[in-house]
């Protein structure tokens, strides 16, 4: 049996006044039923809109995916008919995004919004699905659950709207969450609460999940696999012990050499990536982190160094991979 | 928090950064913000109290950034907002340089004022789509009358952008025109143009991407060493706070629950609150978290309208004894410079 989602050489741009943003330029990954995989790396590398490639939620005029296929379940998602896309994220395919106002709607109570997707979807009475999502609510820790559901979203605080989002993603039962930094807006806490259900059930209903974050320590903890973005392509991919322990792209060493750790000595001073992310619209046809790579060689300017197999389920795109990137102890 | 971490935290407790004086600047002494909640729209009247802030005691010393930290809606922003005097506090004093400025007359607000700036969390609001940013930097300058003349605040703005890490040719972009970062790098030279003493950080990093974070993290500590400036860091990142703060104050639902040196609080909390809290930070290293245990604090976040009686953190705590339902513990030192706010330690 094949994965449950597969992502086949992705290209997703924006025709925009100022060039053409090649937000997504050739993104291939896997995820099976079950999974957590863990999409990490730099503001603007297309982490989003990769996964609302994935829904087909990409605005269109300026946006478009302009190749490669997404599979889900062996549909290809990219280009089947709205009806099935919408049945689809609906029930199967649910999504926790990024601000979670700008997709709660204001005029709807908390309560209609949970239930209305049950009722269409799962076949619940309108009593059924109000107790269900009082249950969902007290599930992510809101409090007065009972009272909140006929509360609208300009009522509760940021965190708590974003935990709204996360039960409302789970409403449904679907096979594949996609998390677009769930638990930014929220305190550590809770933030572990959430994670630690959501993980449990992705172990114990089989659910996969996409998660978007800059959290090292989230990803860490919860992903079984890794893919690391820049620039509009994944950099480096494999299981999370080979990219925390033997990272194999300068950009992935930078990023994590860039976050102060608890559980290391307090260093004097920060080691961040120098220098500003890239302008998605002046791409050359080389590394598109050679301004910043302190490991750049002539070569790097030439061509897009491919991804390449590190070992076991690792791979990396950077020319030096093989070689020792010793200096840099981690 | 595992042995690995205490160690480590150890090995560094002696080390000092930027210059810290004895010289007290702010202290805030039994601060409370109650917000009224009233019903009834043509005669309305109050029925509840969100008891936001309800007394709460610490200070800061000039040069230190003390880190305020707890769960989401516990009062950290409130606490900040009081002290800028955005709001008008219930009770407590807020004495700065010694003087109460809950008691200033309005010239004196505005000069105290001048000397508190504040960082907001999200760079993508706090900023005026419609104007340039330039004139973001440079309004305060205008209007205090501080830089009358067009050219020299030009001039002070671009070194203003280029002390941030920001090229002078920004001043005159649209805030939609940069990125998250840029836009952070503009409210902190916003905050600096008016040459304050004391910054209030409020999530001022939180919504960056981790590379750009610790730039502007190192940006924050060379201006703190290179401006002898004084932060009130509100975070809910842990790892940052304990990178950047010398003391750490834990805060739940209104309360100050406890308050450290940095090194002490993360290598010995004491309130079960503050262990729970730190626990629950995952560590980027999958080995290691894959066999550490979470404890997760159970029960859901109480309302601040109807605050528990006692210890308000005492549904939750694993440690409660009966007499926590009555009785509201002490915010006690119980080593030097340590406080604690529970009976159980
Ligand atoms: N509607 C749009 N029009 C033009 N460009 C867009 C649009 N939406 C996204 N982009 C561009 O696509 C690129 C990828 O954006 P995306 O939102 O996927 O980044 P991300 O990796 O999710 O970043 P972050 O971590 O900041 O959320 C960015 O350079 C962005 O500016
Ligand atoms: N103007 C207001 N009117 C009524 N309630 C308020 C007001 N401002 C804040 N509150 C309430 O006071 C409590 C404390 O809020 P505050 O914003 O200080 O929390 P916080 O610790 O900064 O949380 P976060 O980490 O989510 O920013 C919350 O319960 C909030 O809902
Ligand atoms: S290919 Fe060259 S520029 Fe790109 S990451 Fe590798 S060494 Fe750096
Ligand atoms: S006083 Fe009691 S309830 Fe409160 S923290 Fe201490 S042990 Fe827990
Ligand atoms: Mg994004
Ligand atoms: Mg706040």
């Amino acid at each position: 049996m094949g994965a449950l989602l597969e992502i086949d050489n992705l290209q997703t741009h924006f025709f925009t006044s100022g060039g053409t943003v090649k937000a997504v330029d050739g993104v291939s990954y896997d995820v099976n039923a079950g999974e957590t995989v863990a999409v990490v790396g730099e503001s603007g590398s297309g982490k989003s809109v990769t996964a609302l490639s994935i829904l087909r939620l990409i605005p269109k005029p300026p946006g478009e995916i302009v190749g490669g296929e997404i599979r889900f379940q062996g549909k290809n998602l990219a280009f089947c008919s709205e009806d099935e896309i919408r049945e689809i994220r609906g029930r199967d395919i649910s999504m926790i995004f990024q601000e979670p106002m700008t997709s709660l709607n204001p005029v709807l109570s908390i309560g209609m919004q949970l239930t209305e997707p049950m009722i269409a979807h799962m076949g619940m009475s309108e009593a059924e699905a109000r107790e269900r999502a009082v249950k969902l609510l007290e599930m992510v820790g809101i409090n007065e659950p009972r009272r909140r559901v006929d509360q609208y979203p300009h009522h509760l605080s940021g965190g708590m709207r974003q935990r709204v989002m996360i039960a409302m993603s789970l409403a449904c039962e679907p096979k594949l969450i996609i998390a677009d930094e769930p638990t930014t807006a929220l305190d550590v806490t809770i933030q572990a609460q959430i994670l630690e259900l959501m993980k449990n059930l992705t172990r114990d209903l089989g659910v996969a999940m996409i998660i978007i974050t800059h959290n090292l320590g989230v990803v860490a903890r919860y992903a079984d696999r890794v893919n690391v973005m820049y620039a509009g392509r994944i950099v480096e991919t494999g299981v999370a012990s080979d990219i925390y322990h033997r990272p194999r792209h300068p950009y992935t060493l930078a990023l994590l050499k860039s976050v102060p750790r608890m559980d290391r000595p307090r260093q004097a001073k920060l080691d961040p990536v120098d220098g500003q992310p890239p302008d998605l619209t002046r791409l050359d046809g080389g590394c598109s982190f050679r301004p910043r790579c302190k490991f750049a060689i002539d070569k790097c300017a030439e061509s897009f160094p491919p991804l390449e197999e590190m070992g076991g389920q690792h791979y990396s795109a950077c020319f030096r991979s093989k070689e020792s990137l010793a200096e840099i102890e981690l | 928090m595992n042995e690995a971490q205490a160690q480590a935290g150890s090995d560094y407790g002696s080390q000092f950064r930027g210059q810290v004086s004895n010289e007290t600047l702010i202290t805030v002494k039994g601060l409370k913000m109650h917000f009224p909640i009233t019903e009834g729209v043509l005669v309305p009247r109050k029925v509840a109290d969100v008891k936001a802030v309800d007394g709460v005691d610490f200070f800061i010393r000039k040069g230190e950034t003390l880190g305020l930290v707890g769960e989401s809606g516990c009062g950290k922003t409130t606490t900040g907002r009081c002290i800028l005097r955005l709001e008008d506090p219930t009770a407590g004093e807020i004495l700065y340089d010694g003087k109460d400025i809950c008691q200033l007359n309005n010239k004196e607000l505005i000069d105290v004022r001048k000397k508190i700036q504040v960082i907001f969390q999200d760079p993508y609001s706090s900023l005026n789509p419609r104007m340039k940013i330039g004139d973001i930097i440079g309004e305060p300058l205008k209007v205090h009358g501080i830089i009358p003349d067009e050219a020299k605040r030009r001039e002070r703005i671009g070194y203003l952008l280029g002390r941030c890490g920001l090229h002078p040719d920004f001043a005159d972009r649209y805030p939609h025109e940069m990125s998250g970062g840029q836009r952070q790098r503009v409210g902190i030279a916003r905050a600096l143009a008016m040459e304050p003493e004391f910054i209030i950080c409020d999530e001022a990093v939180s919504a960056l991407d981790v590379s750009i974070q610790a730039q502007v993290i190192n940006l924050l500590e060379e201006l703190r060493d290179e401006f002898k400036l004084t932060y009130l860091f509100i975070s809910h990142d842990l790892s940052v706070v304990r990178h950047i703060c010398h003391r750490v104050a834990v805060m739940y639902l209104g309360h100050m629950v406890e308050l450290a040196d940095c090194d002490e609080l993360f290598d010995h909390p004491m309130h079960p609150y503050s262990q729970a809290l730190l626990n629950a930070v995952p560590i980027p290293d999958p080995d290691l978290e894959k066999t550490r245990a979470h404890t997760i604090i159970k029960g859901e976040i109480p309302s601040p309208i109807n605050p528990p009686p006692g210890c308000v953190f005492h549904p939750r705590c694993p440690l409660a004894v009966d007499s926590c339902k009555k009785n509201i513990p002490d915010f006690r030192e119980v080593r030097p410079g340590h406080w604690v706010a529970c009976t159980e330690v």
